[in-house]
């Protein structure tokens, strides 16, 4: 019984141990991007959408744990195998497409911290430079883990929305109903946010800092059975906050009249009649969102870049020792907030053209993902099993199928 | 083609992969794939080219080769080409080098290999190939996605305003997993044991789990054990757990007691009872005794690397005991004294015995007051005294008063650290 009590109380340490890279890739899904997709379903079409979410979790589960899994076994990120196994030539061209991509995800964040403050009156022209200045510092003069430490305390924020949630005083019973029964209506907007909302589930961003996140941590082959227990519970946890936003939206603006809304500022202007706090919780949520987004993206992006061209990384180095590293942190930081402060700026257009970039690097990403996790002589014994592998390849392909068509129907709509 | 200034006897990887490649009476035979050093034979000739022909991959002997002229080819000297069938004892150079991760030891990183620089020497006879540096950095990136695509003297011209990063292949370090491709390919670690064991912590913790492993498994149990106790804390345990027990041992004994016993203490019971039984019982029984203690107490902070002398006892005997732990001198900057039923009773600050004569009393040479603590101190108290009276060495004694072991300044200093 003793025995039995130290192995408990030793899996739960190890499990404290490896807590983190998990946590914050699945809540970090959730960003102004993510938060704006869910509005948007739950102020249109109230709770038919929810039943997605739980799809949408076993992708997300499907695709981490395998990241999360070759980061623990290889010791190596995710670009750091791509160009042992790839090539440079291969690698050169995914991390061109990577920087691209996350700087529009990037702009889309700043934008997002600029509409959530103006909710409270705070202009652009001061919250986006502070919180650029804010960003930069908290990284560069951190060491990843007080860095870590506080991006899991911007974790805890997310249960804004839990309680903006309750505050609306949604139908729960409907909300039941709808999250384990799927609706599809031959509606041409319903389809295309169906799409909008499982093709943004899975972002190419993720991969990379999930796997460099978990090398970082140092989690080893022996405490991946925690390591798993985490990723699990934290993509679990995104849906969890999803649904909220979701039923708050359904709540507050759907069951008052169903309308477009144009982004995550305007759902959190619905939920004032029902209540000053739910307001403030929302924009408040939205806030954090961005701003946690805002960090972990330009880091991640210098990060996995520098690891797979095989530059000097890490924010434990100094600014001479690796100044590849932070000329392209501080240059995605720069363009990104600076983008939002131009008047008239096509920020739209931008946020279309970022889905249309992540779109276009996802298959890369995931076909590699796969490839890689089942060489034998990266990760021996820890390969996918065969029955895993035909869910992964399903996944893969359907996410691929799903990404392209939220592509092609934003560039349609573009024209 | 005077205007180059990188000279006609040098080659880049990059240039000699897709080479064409011609027999004697001029004929092409296919085009250069990969090239391979035997390092059991030269650590840096390049000794076989590797030509993929109509049907299969030729193995082509260096002294096969007549000459080697960027945008010619490669002349060979005889007929007589064997197929290629995979070689073990070949380190290829764009298989196991390129987009690798290798150990540069002079500037003590780890850096991935973008493309490697030959040289060309004829001896009259023939062209051989030597590799003479690692290829890292801006210019040589540019150079792979560049080759192919345009004629290799345009890149070496347009490569011209990049400055060069290179490594010298003697100062490059492979690093390889597989114990017996190791021996194959006649890789040691010999140039990492020269290194500061901090700066070898630094690279280590910059390897995969698996590359790690190799390179305890491979080198000198005492360079392991230094360069162990700079690990981070928590890959010291997983590093400890992936060798063989045997392996581990030894190198748990060389460090000091009070490290191996943390290092063990962070490990599954097993495994630390496994690596234990392993150990000679000398050092054993010191760990076991460190074991006992709570981790944030003084006997969970302490060593046992002391020295210790009777009270009674000179300067001229202090001398002695010093040179009977010649290992412990380095860190060493207090004796202390302790009576007939081993109490503690004073401590000596070691410069003092500079200036003593050697019959002088070593009671008298004593600091005025002793500061000291009993093994179950709280480390906060512990850290507070080292602050308060700028200690280096504190003793630390058992409930009797009897002399249990010594936390230094080092200790508090990672203590700190990791708050």
């Amino acid at each position: 019984m003793r025995k039995l009590l130290s192995r408990f109380r030793y899996h739960l340490l190890v499990f404290f141990a490896v807590v983190g890279p998990g946590f914050i890739t699945a809540v970090v899904d959730n960003d102004s991007g993510g938060i704006y997709t869910y509005s948007a379903a739950g102020a249109k079409y109230g709770y038919l959408p929810l039943w997605t979410l739980l799809p949408i979790t076993v992708v997300l589960i499907i695709t981490q744990e395998m990241c999360s899994r070759m980061g623990a076994v290889t010791g190596k990120g995710l670009s750091d195998l791509i160009r042992e196994e790839f090539g440079l030539r291969m690698t050169f061209l995914l991390m061109i497409l990577l920087i691209l991509a996350n700087l529009t995800n990037v702009v889309a964040e700043f934008a997002g911290i600029a509409s959530s403050l103006e909710l409270f009156h705070v202009s652009r022209y001061i919250s986006v430079p502070l919180a650029a200045v804010a960003v930069w510092f908290l990284v560069v003069k951190g060491n990843y883990r007080s860095v870590e430490k506080i991006f899991l305390f911007a974790c805890v924020f997310y249960v804004t929305y839990v309680i903006s949630g309750f505050l609306v005083k949604p139908d729960w019973k409907e909300a039941a109903i709808y999250s384990v029964k799927p609706v599809l209506l031959l509606d041409s907007g319903y389809l295309y946010m169906l799409i909008g909302m499982v093709g943004t589930t899975i972002a190419p961003w993720m991969q990379f800092y999930l796997q460099a996140a978990v090398v970082e941590k140092g989690v080893t082959a022996k405490e991946y059975a925690e390591s798993r227990i985490e990723v699990i519970v934290g993509c679990m946890m995104t849906s969890v906050i999803a649904f909220f936003i979701i039923v708050a939206c359904a709540g507050a603006i759907y069951s008052v009249r169903p309308r477009d809304i144009q982004d995550a500022s305007e759902a959190a202007l619905g939920l004032r009649p029902f209540g000053e706090y739910a307001f403030l919780l929302f924009s408040a949520g939205l806030f954090n969102a961005s701003i946690f987004a805002a960090c972990i993206l330009p880091l991640s992006t210098a990060y996995s870049v520098c690891e797979g061209l095989g530059f000097e990384a890490g924010v434990n180095r100094r600014i001479r020792e690796a100044p590849v590293f932070y000329f392209l942190y501080t240059l995605l930081i720069v363009v990104g907030a600076g983008v939002i402060l131009i008047p008239g700026f096509p920020l739209v257009r931008m946020i279309l053209l970022s889905q249309v970039l992540n779109g276009v690097l996802l298959p890369f990403v995931l076909i590699f993902m796969i490839l890689l996790i089942n060489r034998q002589n990266l990760m021996g014994e820890w390969v996918n099993p065969r029955w895993f592998n035909q869910v992964s390849w399903i996944t893969v392909v359907v996410m691929i199928g799903l990404t392209l068509a939220l592509v092609g129907i934003t560039v349609r709509g573009v024209q | 083609m005077g205007t180059l200034s990188i000279a006609d006897n040098l080659l880049f990887f990059t240039e000699l992969v897709s080479m064409p490649v011609l027999d004697i009476r001029g004929r092409r035979i296919g085009r250069v794939k990969d090239a391979a050093l035997v390092p059991m034979v030269n650590s840096s000739r390049i000794d076989r080219v590797l030509v993929g022909g109509a049907y299969t991959w030729l193995s082509i002997r260096y002294d096969q080769i007549r000459s080697i002229v960027l945008g010619k080819g490669i002349m060979l000297s005889d007929e007589q080409l064997t197929p290629y069938h995979d070689d073990e004892d070949m380190l290829r150079i764009g298989r196991d080098l390129l987009d690798q991760q290798i150990i540069d030891v002079t500037g003590r990183k780890v850096v991935r290999v973008n493309d490697i620089t030959m040289g060309i020497q004829n001896d009259g006879v023939r062209d051989t190939l030597t590799v003479l540096e690692v290829d890292i950095g801006i210019r040589s990136i540019f150079r792979r996605l560049c080759q192919g695509v345009l004629p290799p003297r345009w890149i070496r011209r347009l490569q011209q305003p990049i400055p060069p990063n290179s490594i010298l292949w003697d100062l490059c370090n492979v690093v390889e997993t597989d114990p017996l491709r190791r021996l194959r390919l006649n890789i040691s670690y010999q140039k990492l044991e020269k290194m500061h064991p901090a700066d070898l912590a630094d690279i280590v913790e910059d390897l995969s789990p698996a590359e790690r492993e190799a390179i305890f498994e491979t080198i000198d149990s005492e360079v392991a054990a230094d360069a162990l106790s700079e690990v981070d804390p928590k890959m010291q345990a997983s590093i400890l757990e992936a060798l063989e027990p045997e392996k581990a041992a030894d190198i748990v004994e060389e460090m000091a007691p009070d490290e191996a016993a943390d290092i063990l203490s962070e490990l599954e019971e097993g495994t630390s009872e496994e690596i234990m039984d392993e150990m000679d019982s000398a050092e054993k029984t010191e760990v076991q005794e460190l074991l006992e203690f709570e981790e944030d107490t003084a006997g969970g902070m302490m060593n046992t690397e002391y020295v210790a002398l009777h009270e009674n006892a000179t300067a001229t005997d202090a001398l002695a005991a010093l040179q009977g732990n010649t290992d412990l001198l380095e860190s060493l900057n207090t004796l202390f004294l302790i009576d007939a039923e081993e109490r503690l009773t004073a401590a000596v600050p070691l410069a003092r015995l500079f200036i003593a004569s050697g019959n002088a009393g070593l009671k008298d040479l004593a600091s005025e007051t002793l500061i000291q603590v009993t093994v179950d101190e709280k480390q906060n108290r512990v850290t507070e005294l080292f602050d308060k009276y700028n200690l280096l060495t504190l003793p630390v004694v058992d409930e009797e008063g009897k002399m249990a072991g010594v936390i230094t300044a080092d200790d508090i200093i990672s203590v700190l650290r990791q708050k």
